[in-house]
């Protein structure tokens, strides 16, 4: 036996497993939605500063996963989905996840400061502490409706973006936080149908446990038609351009055709073809949010180019 | 020899402090990157040390 064997540790983490703390899946939609929140912004911003900003907003959504990790080591480890995480694996100490992911808030909150301006700086801080503490800590183990709150902190990266480049929010901003706010209940609920397994044997209050399937295919349905509305309303301000129009009014159509679908079935009708149109509805809802922003960034570019 | 030999452990290690280093790296370049793109813009770049700073006193009547 070698001398390193006696110190072989599940614990000694490799620097992916830091990296996976951070939820760069997630990290990659705040970077995309700041981005477009930036880029749209009637304001110009050195492209360095615009960069770093971005990043800096990237560092403070991956500090607040690293809190939620910390905090729902317990639950993770009882859900297939998250079973794997550094955490409950015991790769990653929760105390090293608690510690990284503060040491990263801070220096997120104050490098966007100094990149960008305080206002942007700010909005990041409530941002962290909304999804670590209000979300993770209060209201996900107490409502079903958890997951409509903590829809809040992953609409506010836009709001954010724009922020660091104008210095302070409008109604475009917070129609961008509204699509993102409004769109995230059927996302998740939909996963929900189909995982059911998982938030039931963690005890996490999902709408799917505390009211049921049936319930919950209404509540889909609902989210989706207010989703709808706020969508379509975006393309009469400012942010409105012929890529949004077009691509709101197909992407709408589809995603109400989509809920009203999930209303209709029944459970023994999803069971019968293993949640089909629930994982449909999923995985389409991703790409809904994508070319909602990518047609916002896109009608910018149009605007940029036509004052040319 | 198994004493020289290389345990996975210390790959592992060796992966990680290599990440450290870049990622410290990285951040020393972007910080370095913000202040060039802040100076360039002609962004006020005084502190407080204790240096008088004209900018902030009181205007004063020419001298007649």
């Amino acid at each position: 036996m070698s001398d390193a064997t006696a110190f072989d540790r599940t614990g000694d983490a490799r620097f992916g497993d830091y990296v996976l703390l951070l939820k760069p899946r997630v990290m990659s939609l705040v970077v995309f939605t700041a981005l477009v929140g930036l880029l749209v912004a009637p304001a110009q911003v050195h492209p360095f500063l615009a960069f770093a900003s971005i990043l800096f907003i990237a560092l403070g959504a991956g500090a607040s996963g690293a809190l939620n990790m910390w905090y729902d080591a317990d639950i993770d480890a009882l859900m297939r989905r998250t079973a794997r995480r550094p955490v409950p694996q015991g790769r990653i100490a929760p105390d090293e996840a608690l510690a990284l992911g503060a040491g990263l808030a801070g220096i997120a909150v104050v490098m966007l400061g100094l990149a960008a301006n305080w206002v942007a700086a700010g909005w990041l801080a409530f941002t962290i502490f909304f999804y670590a503490v209000v979300y993770t800590i209060w209201l996900k183990r107490l409502t079903p409706q958890n997951i409509v709150i903590g829809g809040a902190a992953g609409a506010f990266p836009p709001v954010i973006g724009w922020a660091a480049a104008t210095g302070g929010t409008s109604l475009e901003a917070w129609l961008m936080f509204a699509l993102i706010f409004l769109w995230t209940p059927p996302h998740f609920w939909s996963l929900a149908l189909f995982m059911k397994e998982d938030y039931h044997r963690a005890g996490v209050p999902m709408l799917t446990v505390t009211h049921g399937r049936r319930a919950t295919r209404a509540h889909i349905l609902a989210y989706t038609l207010l989703l709808a509305a706020f969508a379509l309303g975006a393309g009469f301000t400012g942010l409105g351009g012929p890529a949004y129009w077009t691509a709101a009014v197909v992407l709408n159509a589809w995603f109400v055709l989509g809920a009203l679908r999930i209303r209709r079935r029944d459970e023994a009708a999803a069971e019968a073809d293993g949640y089909a149109a629930e994982k449909r509805f999923f995985r389409f809802s991703l790409l809904y949010l994508f070319l909602h922003f990518g047609a916002l960034l896109a009608d910018a570019l149009i605007r940029a180019w036509g004052a040319s | 020899m198994a004493f020289h030999k290389p345990h996975e452990l210390h790959s592992r290690r060796l992966g990680r402090n290599v990440g450290v280093l870049v990622t410290l790296l990285a951040f020393a370049a972007l910080i370095f990157g913000i202040t060039v793109v802040k100076i360039a813009n002609g962004s006020l770049m005084e502190a407080y040390d204790h240096q008088p700073r004209a900018s902030m006193l009181p205007p004063t009547e020419p001298n007649r």
